[in-house]
């Protein structure tokens, strides 16, 4: 079974999910235990990932092969390194309390809600691992398919604007990514990525590589000022969706650019690399004092993911600053683990945020902030989980949410003052959208009498959003296995990143 | 059999052809004595004919190497095998998609299968051509079914005025194609297109030109590339949707053989020359089919406009010129087909008796009325959108990929900004499936079992097929050569 354990991952979700709807909306209990079983056994099947992993190498592991299409030496490829097995199990953790957060709650075509979020997560779990660009690329698109159907059967009012904005953004920069592939495919005559890692490219060449892949990926993260789709997205899908959006899909954003361009287009990245750190500190900021005047709860969330991911884009393409100014590598190493523990961080306080959105959005169905006034009073569980996240997302010492945050402002410290000093003015708005934020829903007097007809977390709510609280302190206390996993992973990246690929 | 076989051997290769002209014969016969009586039992016999055919071709149509017959004029080889048995399979696939919309519109009549089947054979000539002359008897047997069968529907002004807009067109086209063809003939001598391609082998004369240029514009005629695509959106809008289903796919085939065989086999010399025209038909079909599409509000017109943006891309794998980029043409050609005779297939489901759900807000909560059918449409436009892992991925990317080997960034670029723009549409069929609420009252979707068993299967295909597509794409990478 070791040997097949990646593709297990992938395929028992899939199959569970069509299970599910087989099963049809009649049969919704069971349908429901099947779901949630199937995302339990997910993750239970994730953790020898953790156990059974080499720390010591920066080699795919637990890797599966075999012939796809052998015409154009494409191969269902599988393995994990350092950079991908953490995000790998944050999405086997993050699916569950998406189907028990929608137990009772999701009543229409439940049957159909939870096959989607099943089937997306084994189709993410591929993304993560696929190491053959087309394989890759194939869970990536299809990806789309199923958020599609959940954000436009499931979501708000302007549903159907924002699902097709979702939709034909995320297409429009995959698209070109694709282009791209298939061009290193023709010169490469296969389809792995790591043959594309080795794939020497003039400098113009790698810069139309970078571009194609800075559009699918930035839309993706997304950065400024690509990001619009985001904020639609997010007011309008389902708990789940603004969860499994923000915790893992953004994230292969992120993964893009650490798995495809600086590997494969370094020169260009070198030449380009301030570009991204100026969008980056664009969305920190610019999107942070935008988050500040949102009145929508999930809105404001959604701008904050979007300035927690320019950190994400920061500390990987602060490498080359650093590589630039101090002549040595060892900091630029903290950039990357900075951002690899960046968005291992922020899926899981972003996911949490959006479950306390939708913890409330279930009892008051609404999420506008001057709905709220004084949870505390009626919800006292409630509110110390979403202080405590809130908390985390500010960047408190403590939680997940400081490590990544303070990695970043290190490196970009080595490469210049005024990066790390622009940087960290998130410290300051992150807390002001935060904290303002739960002072106007949690505290002061009840606002209202919906609020005071609040009735706290169940048993349910709370097993989840504790588990979640349990993860973010456990990482921000302790980050070190975490890093460890990595680092392999992280010092071979750094050596490509800064290597050069220009042919003599 | 066997012993006649052996009298004519030369003829085996040609067995396909022979057994239809003969099956032809046979169905308008039984339509005569029986059919007239019992409406249904000639659209059986064809079905059973069509499967025999196929059963015939394999034994004996299935050849390793390319065998000319006929002093020249007729030609056999693994791609015309291929192409053959593909043109069974969807015409047989589209007669039992039509049956009930058919009877329905009480125009179920043997005369419709015998003119499918002599489309059909029109397909077969063009499909095994080796001479401009038999490349002409094959485009003029096609077509003139297929004229008639636009007008199948008498009571109908609409089916009429298109099936008029397309034989006057379609008339031209021929005209021009013969003109070509007379030009062609009269520069080289011969009408043979292996001994063409041997004398024409350096570009520069003026002749030459003139004659590919009128070649050119036929091909992108019968096509419906941009701007000869006119009689498209109102012959499939206007004939009955039966007839659209049977003009949208296994037509397609034969004009990708028709391309292939006059271009790629006979003018190959001058490829520069056809390959720069055909890079400006090829963008702007895929513009302009793309881009009108979006606009339309009929679903049969949009899936028109739909048609002419792949066109583009079928286009594009000539723009190559390569071994690779003809049978990059063939893979789109063939999953195109395949989709889009599932695509109109639900349209035929969805009509009734006195109702024609071509309208797209027809289909607003199709998913709350009929899930299966919602959900093969949802599968098929998510596959002419080209998402994985429906198969329609595959296509554009074979196409990406035989653009990228000649170093075509251009069209590229255009190639794949149209895929976003066409995926617009297409989610917007999806959209008003899922995500709206039935409007109106419409009536019931059609269920009979074994359209609707075909059907599920053809979708099931296009997924199939996404992933795990080396077996087709081997096949066309094989064929061509």
């Amino acid at each position: 079974m070791q040997a097949h354990l990646l593709s297990i991952l992938i395929w028992l979700p899939i199959a569970a999910g069509i299970a599910v709807l087989l099963l049809g909306e009649r049969r919704i209990a069971a349908g429901r235990w099947l779901s949630l079983l199937a995302s339990l056994a997910t993750l239970v099947l994730s953790l020898p990932l953790l156990a059974d992993f080499n720390t010591r190498t920066a080699a795919y592991q637990f890797v599966e092969q075999v012939p796809w299409i052998p015409r154009f030496h494409a191969f269902y490829a599988l393995g994990v390194d350092g950079i991908s097995l953490p995000l790998v199990v944050l999405t086997a953790l993050m699916t569950i309390p998406v189907i028990i957060a929608a137990w009772t709650v999701v009543t229409m075509r439940a049957a159909q809600y939870f096959a989607a979020f099943l089937i997306m997560e084994g189709l993410m779990i591929g993304v993560f691992c696929a190491t053959d660009a087309l394989l890759f690329y194939f869970f990536w698109e299809a990806m789309l398919i199923p958020m599609f159907l959940i954000i436009g059967i499931w979501g708000g009012p302007r549903r159907v604007y924002a699902t097709i904005k979702f939709f034909l953004y995320t297409f429009l920069g995959s698209v070109f990514m694709l282009a791209a592939l298939i061009y290193m495919y023709v010169k490469a005559g296969s389809y792995s990525i790591a043959a594309f890692q080795a794939l020497p490219l003039t400098l113009v060449e790698q810069r139309w590589i970078f571009a194609a892949f800075l559009l699918a990926f930035a839309v993706k993260v997304p950065m400024w000022p690509v990001h619009t789709w985001l904020p639609d997205a997010h007011v309008e899908a389902p708990t789940g969706g603004s969860v499994i959006l923000a915790a893992i899909m953004l994230k292969m954003g992120g993964y893009g650019f650490l798995r495809f361009s600086l590997p494969i287009t370094p020169d260009a990245c070198r030449e380009l690399n301030l570009l991204v750190i100026t969008l980056s500190l664009i969305a920190v900021i610019y999107i942070g004092l935008v988050a500040i005047v949102q009145t929508d709860m999930k809105k404001l969330i959604a701008y904050s993911s979007i300035a927690h991911m320019g950190f994400v884009t920061l500390g990987a393409f602060v490498v080359y600053e650093i590589v630039r100014t101090t002549a040595q590598v060892q900091g630029a190493a903290m950039g990357m683990d900075g951002a690899m523990v960046q968005m291992i961080s922020h899926g899981l306080i972003s996911g949490a945020l959006f479950l306390c959105v939708g913890v409330l959005y279930d009892r008051m169905h609404t999420r506008e902030i001057s709905a709220y006034g004084g949870v505390i009073n009626t919800m006292p569980i409630f509110a110390a989980f979403m202080v405590m996240f809130a908390l985390a997302n500010t960047g408190l010492p403590g939680t997940s949410g400081f490590v990544g945050e303070f990695l970043v402002i290190l490196a970009s410290f080595k490469a210049s003052f005024w990066y790390s000093t622009l940087a960290a003015v998130t410290l300051i708005l992150g807390a002001s959208y935060t904290l303002w934020l739960v002072k106007r829903v949690l505290y002061g007097p009840v606002a209202n009498e919906h609020v005071a007809h609040l009735t706290d977390v169940n048993g349910r709510e709370f097993l989840v959003l504790g588990v979640l609280a349990v993860l973010v302190l456990a990482i921000g206390i302790w980050p070190e296995p975490l890093l460890k996993i990595m680092d392999p992973s992280i010092q071979h990246l750094v050596t490509q990143a800064i290597a050069t690929k220009i042919p003599a | 059999m066997h012993t006649l076989l052996h009298l004519m051997p030369g003829m085996i290769p040609a067995i396909p052809e022979i057994f239809l002209g003969f099956a032809i014969c046979l169905v308008l016969l039984f339509e005569v004595f029986v059919g007239v009586n019992r409406p249904g039992a000639t659209g059986t016999l064809t079905l059973l004919v069509l499967v025999a055919g196929a059963a015939l071709t394999v034994r004996y149509a299935d050849v390793a190497h390319t065998t000319v017959l006929f002093h020249g004029m007729y030609v056999t080889d693994p791609l015309a095998f291929v192409l053959k048995l593909a043109g069974f399979l969807f015409v047989a696939v589209a007669l039992l998609y039509s049956r009930m919309y058919l009877e329905n519109r009480n125009i179920l009549r043997g005369e419709y299968y015998v003119l499918a089947l002599t489309a059909l054979l029109g397909i077969f000539v063009l499909v095994s051509a080796n001479s401009l002359l038999t490349v002409y008897i094959g485009v003029e047997l096609l077509a003139l079914s297929v004229y008639a069968m636009v007008a199948f529907d008498r009571e109908s002004g609409v089916a009429a005025e298109a099936a008029m807009k397309y034989f006057v067109l379609g008339a031209i086209a021929s005209g021009t194609l013969l003109y070509g063809m007379s030009i062609i003939y009269g520069l080289t001598g011969s009408l043979e297109l292996g001994v063409i391609a041997t004398k024409l082998t350096a570009s520069g004369s003026l002749g030459v030109i003139l004659g590919v240029t009128f070649i050119v514009v036929a091909v992108a005629f019968k096509l419906g590339a941009v701007p000869f695509h006119m009689w498209l959106p109102d012959v499939y809008e206007g004939a009955p949707t039966s007839v659209t289903l049977f003009v949208g796919t296994a037509p397609k085939i034969a004009y990708f053989a028709l391309m292939l065989r006059l271009l790629a086999h006979g003018l190959p010399g001058i490829s520069a020359d056809w390959t720069l025209m055909l890079t400006p038909l090829a963008v702007l079909t895929l513009i302009v089919g793309n881009v009108v599409a979006i606009v339309q509000s009929n679903l049969k017109r949009m899936l028109a406009y739909s048609t002419i943006g792949h066109v583009g891309f079928i286009v594009l794998g000539f723009v190559a010129g390569t071994a690779s980029g003809y049978s990059a043409a063939l893979y789109y050609t063939l999953v195109y087909v395949l989709v889009a005779l599932g695509a109109f297939g639900v349209i035929l489901l969805a009509s009734r008796k006195g109702f024609e759900a071509d309208k797209l807000d027809h289909y607003k909560g199709l998913y709350q009325r009929d899930p299966l059918l919602a959900l093969v449409m949802l599968m098929l436009m998510f596959s002419l959108a080209g998402v994985p892992p429906f198969v329609g991925f595959w296509a554009k990317l074979r196409i990406i990929q035989a653009l990228w080997e000649t170093g075509h960034l251009g069209l590229v670029i255009v190639s794949v900004l149209t895929s976003v723009v066409g995926a617009f549409y297409y989610l917007r069929v999806v959209k008003l499936m899922y995500f709206d609420a039935p409007t109106e009252s419409l009536p019931a979707t059609l269920r009979p079992l074994g359209p609707r068993f075909v059907i599920g299967l053809n979708a099931a295909a296009a997924l199939a097929l996404g992933i795990l597509p080396s077996p087709l794409l081997d096949l066309c990478s094989r064929v061509i050569h």
